[in-house]
């Protein structure tokens, strides 16, 4: 049994679905944030079966909750203060997410002006599909993150 | 200050007045030949398209304006590298309304939000056509007499289409419509389309044989099987004339059956049709005159009274 102690502050991403916490690690920009990761793969679950577990420690603000939802609203965003969890967030799909992913349809705009923000907007909420806001290309999982 | 970008970017009801006042233009050319004098239209055509770029510049004649603008990306500081949003920057101060064709995806949009002048989507790549779309709406609905309760075969080229995907969008809003979709299995119509219909509780099928389903038909919408979408000739030719409308099988169809093309046509529709009074594809071109010179009316917010 492998145990990884607590933080202190930040915040604890339970239920991602397991192999999926490196490209999530990616995808909140936690390789550029000065913040202690530690990432918990293949743990067992009662509910997933198996699941990653990401914990960590930064400023709570520093969590951009709109990327968690379009990338997986189930996932459990537990805040933690002074080592104790005193919140669960709920996930929740915004209409609209900008600069957070790219537009990968060649014939779109986006591929060529500049200065452009990459805007997807929320096109079907029961299907969980979002489109590109210019040539409305669906947007797919594993779209690389936008450099800033 | 109004735009257009899609079809969809109007009402039921704001198509309806804008169709209204395009057979009022068709009734009475005179009344709005000043309409739009001392006004200028800029056709920013990014890409080549005779026919679209000539449309417009025909409307906004017939209102009395004038036009000036440019016919392809080498005429024009995009050569340069200049962004669409600086173009129009620059564009709003020389015109007062624009119609804009590009082939980047959703550039005509970006031009929109940085404008001081409406923007017309006048084609942007593989995305929408919108006034392609109103002018076929016109088209029907001043040949038949409404928008609704028929039968429609869209037949060809149902996978890249643009103009059917957005004809069928825009048709949707319209009651008692069926839609055949006549296609060979390689340029079958898309599955969110049908899902979309099958969603909305419209009702559809999906033949390959155009000749069955002639005798259903309330209209028939011919599309041109596109080389540039292949990216092997050999399908393009296996493809390109897989249907091809002739007299024969116009004698299956019903006497007051129209048959529409967005045009060019190819082979698709055998010139021993043309004279055929069901062949309404040249007069769809007339309507599509009268359709935008109601649309630059329309987002001038120009009235004309007498």
């Amino acid at each position: 049994m492998l145990n990884v102690g607590k933080i202190e502050e930040g915040f604890v991403l339970d239920h991602i679905q397991a192999g999926k916490s490196l490209t999530l690690y990616y995808n909140l920009g936690l390789d550029k944030k000065d913040c202690t990761v530690a990432m918990i793969m293949n743990a067992k679950s009662g509910k997933m079966g198996k699941k990653d577990i990401l914990k960590v420690e930064c400023d709570i603000d520093d969590l951009n909750m709109d990327i968690l939802a379009v990338v997986d609203h189930n996932i459990t965003v537990n805040v933690v203060k002074d080592g104790e969890i005193v919140e669960k967030k709920e996930l929740v799909l915004p209409k609209e997410i900008t600069n957070v992913f790219k537009c990968k349809n060649p014939r779109c705009i986006t591929s060529i002006e500049q200065g452009l923000p990459h805007i997807f907007v929320l096109a079907d909420e029961k299907k969980e599909i979002y489109r590109c806001k210019y040539c409305e290309e669906k947007y797919k999982q594993r779209v690389k993150t936008v450099v800033q | 200050m109004r735009h257009l970008m899609s079809p969809l970017d109007f009402s039921v009801k704001e198509l309806d007045d804008l169709f209204n006042l395009a057979n009022d233009i068709e009734k009475n050319p005179k009344k709005y030949a000043h309409a739009c004098e001392g006004l200028k239209m800029a056709t920013c055509f990014y890409e080549p398209s005779t026919r679209t770029r000539l449309s417009f510049e025909a409307a906004m004649l017939n209102l009395g304006g004038s036009v000036l603008g440019f016919s392809d990306a080498n005429s024009s500081s995009a050569a340069k590298g200049e962004s669409v949003s600086d173009t129009i920057r620059v564009i709003s101060c020389y015109a007062d309304i624009c119609a804009m064709r590009h082939p980047k995806e959703g550039a005509p949009m970006v031009a929109a939000s940085k404008s001081r002048i409406p923007v017309i989507n006048a084609g942007d790549g593989g995305h929408q056509h919108p006034t392609q779309t109103l002018t076929d709406l016109l088209t029907i609905r001043s040949m038949k007499g409404r928008l609704g309760d028929f039968t429609i075969g869209l037949c060809g080229d149902l996978k890249f289409g643009r103009t059917v995907h957005s004809l069928i969008n825009a048709l949707m809003r319209y009651e008692g419509i069926h839609f055949v979709f006549i296609s060979p299995e390689e340029l079958k119509i898309p599955d969110y389309i049908t899902e979309k219909l099958k969603e909305a509780g419209i009702t559809y099928e999906e033949v390959i044989s155009l000749e069955d389903v002639m005798p259903k038909l309330d209209l028939l919408y011919m599309t041109r099987v596109q080389r540039e979408r292949f990216f092997n000739e050999e399908d393009y030719v296996r493809l390109k004339d897989f249907y091809i409308l002739t007299p024969d099988k116009m004698e299956k169809a019903k006497t007051d059956m129209l048959v529409l093309h967005p045009l060019p046509r190819v082979n698709e529709i055998s010139v021993e049709i043309d004279d055929d009074p069901r062949a309404a594809y040249f007069k769809q071109a007339q309507y599509g005159v009268y359709v935008r010179m109601a649309l630059i009316l329309t987002l001038l917010d120009i009235q004309v009274t007498e």
